[in-house]
């Protein structure tokens, strides 16, 4: 039954010119579980991403999005995903609540509605009594809440989300996750990818990607005890070792350029 | 398409103007500074142009040869010289544009009825102020000439009117004393309303590419045709607004009435304001960011300047330029704006250029929404 899974994705590939973004990648996401996406700096993440959000369209394979097809039905599918981009991508030039009604106006939602869901996502995001706020005097942590809060206005089955929480302050970071529990355990599907470990151990599932491929998936714990190590970022480090064939310092003391500067102190 | 969506984007856009003043400031002030600055500056009647005078003879009939060259209003007769190395000097300073030497024999010469020679030099640097100069010194020269022998005839009994000549009524049709504003006018109101406009939505999309809220409009169900479309309808209020002052502006401060139907020359400008904007909203599906969408328009509007017809006659320009020009509808628009100004006709003799226009506008637009495909790559 290919209903159980909200993405499910075969040999997705995407190339720019001659250079392999993505290559050849397969996914399958089950559906309202919180599937997160590892790996390096141009590992090919955010472009994965934006073939399942229908932003760049694959150079090759196909798969399911939601059910529906990701090469014949990407307008269809588009109704049921929410997605937030890497780079804060509202209007800054617009108040939280003229984005928030911009959005739910784009997805056509009936006036009523539209109400009930604004105040519920400003409520959520905690940003009452910033209604009238021009998007570009949010700091960072309010910013990204009301991006989610846009990309949620619609009620949509898969939440995609690039970096969500990259610059943001800890505690700022510590409130956006309990909402991505929460939109979980009601059944929303959610795709995320991020570089702190933290975050991508409280996954159910992650993927490791490097150079545009899969090297591993599994739920934290297995990953951990299949390299035997003490935690995910460890296993990060192992594997991305495993593919370079460079040592990776694993303490900051051992770093040369640091000692190097050091010595030179000394002279 | 859905109504809702495109009113959405409309609103939106409108939201975007009203906060950024300026842009919207500098967007109602353009037509008003450039028709003043372009209506004053672009003018090619010629008149007083600066001469040295080398009079030799300085008896009363050269200082009235040269009095015909002042009262003429092409001439400015203000510098006296006695040196005819001065003349070439101030030439080429640029102090004048031209010199009259009278020989020392001028006024013997006439009462002995023989043909004193006069020089007028012209510094040809600027072919239109020396074409000006060459045919009034001339003309000039001719009128003091008959004027003199039809006395010196009279004197003889003879009566110019009776002997035979060709008597040449001329009449010259919609600028009857050859003003160049009116020329000018109606073809700048043309081009300021094109540049403008070209300009106007050439960065609208490029802004949304260049602060990445196109990505997110992207994985909304929009369709580019509600974007393109609502993108466009608020600049062609404002594109309309702008045609409006420069249309008053134009033809009121500069005193060019319009001859023919406002009301048909304003809802073709109407048309013309949707053809420019989509000119520019292609623009802003093919450039990647603000600076190139800021050279294509240059790349668009500085040789639609020659091309268009706005200053230099078309029918001079080699077979291919010609035909270049073609392609730029402000070609049509202008033949409109000065057909309904100047001349006062309709539509009957001025439909093939709303049809061109017509399809412009569709091919255009057309273009837009395809090249725009929702995607980023």
């Amino acid at each position: 039954m290919d209903n159980q899974y909200s993405i499910d994705i075969n040999n997705l590939t995407k190339i720019f010119g001659d250079f392999v973004a993505v290559d050849g990648i397969n996914l399958k996401v089950p559906k309202g579980k919180i599937f997160g996406l590892l790996g390096p700096n141009g590992a090919g993440k955010s472009t994965t991403i934006r073939m399942i959000c229908g932003v760049l369209t694959p150079t090759k394979g196909e798969g399911k999005v939601v059910g529906l097809d990701l090469l014949k039905e990407g307008e269809q599918i588009k109704q049921h995903i929410g997605y937030m981009s890497q780079r804060f991508s509202l209007y800054e030039d617009l108040t939280v609540l003229e984005n928030l009604k911009f959005y739910s106006d784009i997805y056509s939602l009936p006036k009523n509605i539209s109400k009930n869901r604004i105040s519920e996502l400003i409520r959520m995001a905690g940003l009452e009594g910033k209604e009238k706020v021009i998007a570009a005097n949010l700091s960072g942590g309010w910013k990204q809440r009301l991006a989610l809060g846009c990309a949620l206005i619609h009620r949509p089955r898969l939440l995609v989300l690039d970096e969500p929480t990259a610059g943001v302050d800890p505690v700022s970071r510590r409130i956006f996750w309990e909402l991505i529990y929460e939109l979980a355990v009601q059944g929303i599907t959610i795709l995320v990818t991020t570089h702190y470990m933290d975050e991508a151990e409280s996954c159910d599932e992650i993927a490791f990607i490097f150079k545009g491929s899969v090297l591993a998936k599994g739920t934290p714990e297995e990953l951990i005890k299949d390299r035997k190590g003490k935690n995910l970022e460890d296993v990060f480090i192992s594997y991305v070792e495993e593919q370079t064939g460079q040592k990776v310092n694993s303490s900051f003391a051992e770093m040369k350029f640091l000692r190097g500067i050091e010595e030179g102190d000394g002279e | 398409m859905s109504l809702q969506r495109l009113v959405t984007i409309i609103k939106k856009e409108f939201l975007h103007i009203k906060r950024d003043k300026a842009s919207l400031a500098i967007a109602i002030a353009m037509p008003l500074i450039f028709i003043l600055i372009f209506g004053y500056a672009v003018n090619t009647d010629v008149e007083n142009i600066d001469v040295a005078v080398f009079d030799n003879d300085k008896t009363l009939e050269s200082r009235e040869f040269i009095n015909k060259f002042a009262k003429s209003n092409y001439f400015n007769t203000r510098i006296y010289t006695s040196n005819i190395d001065k003349i070439e000097e101030l030439i080429d300073k640029g102090e004048v544009k031209g010199a009259i030497i009278i020989p020392s024999e001028f006024s013997k010469k006439l009462k002995r009825k023989e043909n004193p020679q006069v020089q007028l030099i012209i510094d040809g640097s600027d072919p239109t102020i020396a074409r000006t100069a060459l045919q009034s010194g001339v003309l000039i020269a001719k009128m003091y000439s008959l004027t003199k022998q039809e006395k010196d005839l009279k004197k003889q009994g003879v009566f110019s009117n009776k002997i035979g000549a060709v008597d040449m009524r001329t009449r010259v049709w919609y600028n009857p004393n050859l003003e160049s504003t009116r020329f000018t006018i109606p073809g700048l109101i043309g081009l300021i309303m094109q540049n403008i406009t070209v300009m106007l939505t050439a960065f609208t999309l490029v802004r949304e590419k260049e602060k990445g809220t196109i990505e997110q409009l992207i994985v909304t169900p929009i369709k580019s045709s509600e974007l393109i479309l609502g993108k466009m309808i608020p600049y062609i209020l404002i594109g309309s607004i702008d045609f409006l002052i420069a249309l008053f502006f134009g033809t009121y401060w500069f005193n060019v009435p319009i001859q023919g139907d406002s009301l048909l020359l304003i809802t073709l400008g109407l048309g013309f304001v949707i053809c420019a904007l989509a000119v520019g909203m292609l623009i802003s599906t093919v450039a990647e960011n603000q600076l190139q969408a800021m050279q294509m328009s240059l790349l668009f509007v500085l040789p639609s300047v020659l091309l268009s017809g706005f200053i230099f006659p078309r029918e001079a320009m080699p077979k291919l330029i010609e035909l270049a020009g073609y392609a730029i509808p402000l070609t049509y628009f202008i033949k409109i704006l000065r057909g309904i100004i100047l001349k006062g006709i309709g539509i009957e003799y001025l439909w093939k250029e709303v049809v061109f226009l017509l399809i412009f506008g569709i091919i255009l637009l057309t273009i837009a929404s395809v090249r725009f495909k929702k995607r980023l790559d």
